[in-house]
């Protein structure tokens, strides 16, 4: 049986489908069978960041409702053939997906896979509920900023409460997984500390991903910046993730903060 | 702000950090519950409404949450001629 993992957030742009394709291809390169489903219906994009975008035919609301079979709605990614791709629908109907659907698509799923992502919508509504669902564990993206840190906060709330786990006394597993870090903004109090972060949500850290130009250029090219630059600073912050996710106690180092002279004399009183 | 204050800035970071811990320490007490502003709102206009003719508009409810204590602030335009007798 496999693991169902949901990437939230609430807010919207922190970088959920980054990370799922990121963290569901360095799995998938271990060898692990991994399958990324986007629950974003009406706002699909996950099978842009996974460059599949031509050679969507199904997606999972037709599987949910029995227009096409799973296995012909999963698209097998071209780098890596453990790692498969669920596509949302483009429909505007945002309540195409029923709750007894996502159970059946999930439970499917979890079968024939070692890891079942799925890619959460933004929001705290039916979608983001949805996705959520059947999380065993759950991946929290958040930015180092207000806004996000809230709804993190708001979403842990909803992992604590709406999931099929927490209905049965049990817990979710969660993880914050920090995003956009810039290390050097951090250390002129410019930005929220990853303490500050961790201490505000009380949940355990997955892993510090940099701030870096490379993740853009993955999603230029449509592919996971895990296998397209996989020495690149924020794909190294992924695998080293990913294995933490697969339970191996592996230290959280902060990004390498290049100081100069400058930062050093000026650093801490420039604003 | 004094000579002192400017070498003693420190970055905007430990701002948000408080204004975050504030903020969801209100939020996770009261999640779940019902909005209190919209339920005084709701009781005060009723209760308005039945000694004074008034809009939904006439009436102002305003919250400020502080640290030890919060103020509501209720704001009641009267039209002249407006009062009902009781």
């Amino acid at each position: 049986m496999g693991k169902v993992v949901v990437v939230t957030s609430g807010k919207g742009g922190v970088g959920k489908t980054t990370s799922t394709a990121a963290l569901g291809a360095a799995l998938a390169q271990t060898g692990k069978r991994v399958a990324l489903v986007d629950f974003d219906v009406g706002l699909r994009n996950l099978d842009l960041i996974m460059g599949a975008e031509r050679r969507v035919v199904f997606d999972l609301v037709n599987v949910t409702q029995g227009v096409a079979k799973l296995s012909q709605a999963l698209i097998r990614d071209k780098r890596v053939d453990t790692l498969f791709l669920l596509p949302a629908s483009q429909t505007r109907d945002k309540d195409a997906l029923t709750e007894e659907g996502v159970a059946e698509v999930i439970g499917a799923l979890r079968e024939k896979f070692d890891y079942v992502f799925c890619d959460s919508p933004a929001g705290i509504e039916r979608g983001a509920q949805l996705a959520m669902r059947h999380a065993d564990e759950a991946v929290i993206v958040t930015n180092p900023e207000v806004s996000s840190v809230r709804d993190s906060d708001r979403i842990i709330g909803l992992l604590d409460s709406r999931t099929l786990k927490a209905e049965r006394g049990e817990t979710v597993n969660k993880h914050v997984l920090v995003t956009r870090f810039d290390a050097a903004r951090a250390a002129r109090g410019e930005m929220l500390s990853i303490n500050d972060v961790l201490e505000i949500l009380s949940t355990p850290l997955l892993g510090i991903i940099p701030e870096n130009q490379g993740v853009l250029r993955a999603s230029n090219v449509g592919s996971p910046v895990t296998l397209s630059e996989p020495t690149n600073a924020a794909a190294r912050a992924y695998l080293d993730a990913a294995k933490r996710l697969e339970g191996e106690d592996l230290p959280v180092v902060l990004p390498f903060h290049r100081q100069g002279l400058f930062d050093r004399l000026f650093g801490r009183r420039a604003a | 702000m004094t000579l002192f204050d400017l070498f003693k800035r420190r970055g905007s970071a430990p701002v948000a950090r408080e204004r975050l811990q504030v903020l969801l320490a209100y939020e996770r007490k009261n999640r779940g519950q019902p909005d209190l502003v919209a339920i005084l709102r709701e009781e005060i206009m009723a209760v308005i409404a039945k000694h004074v003719q008034v809009g939904h508009d006439d009436v102002q409810i305003a919250m400020e949450r502080g640290d030890t204590m919060s103020t509501l602030e209720i704001d009641v335009h009267i039209p002249n001629g407006g009062l009902i007798a009781a």
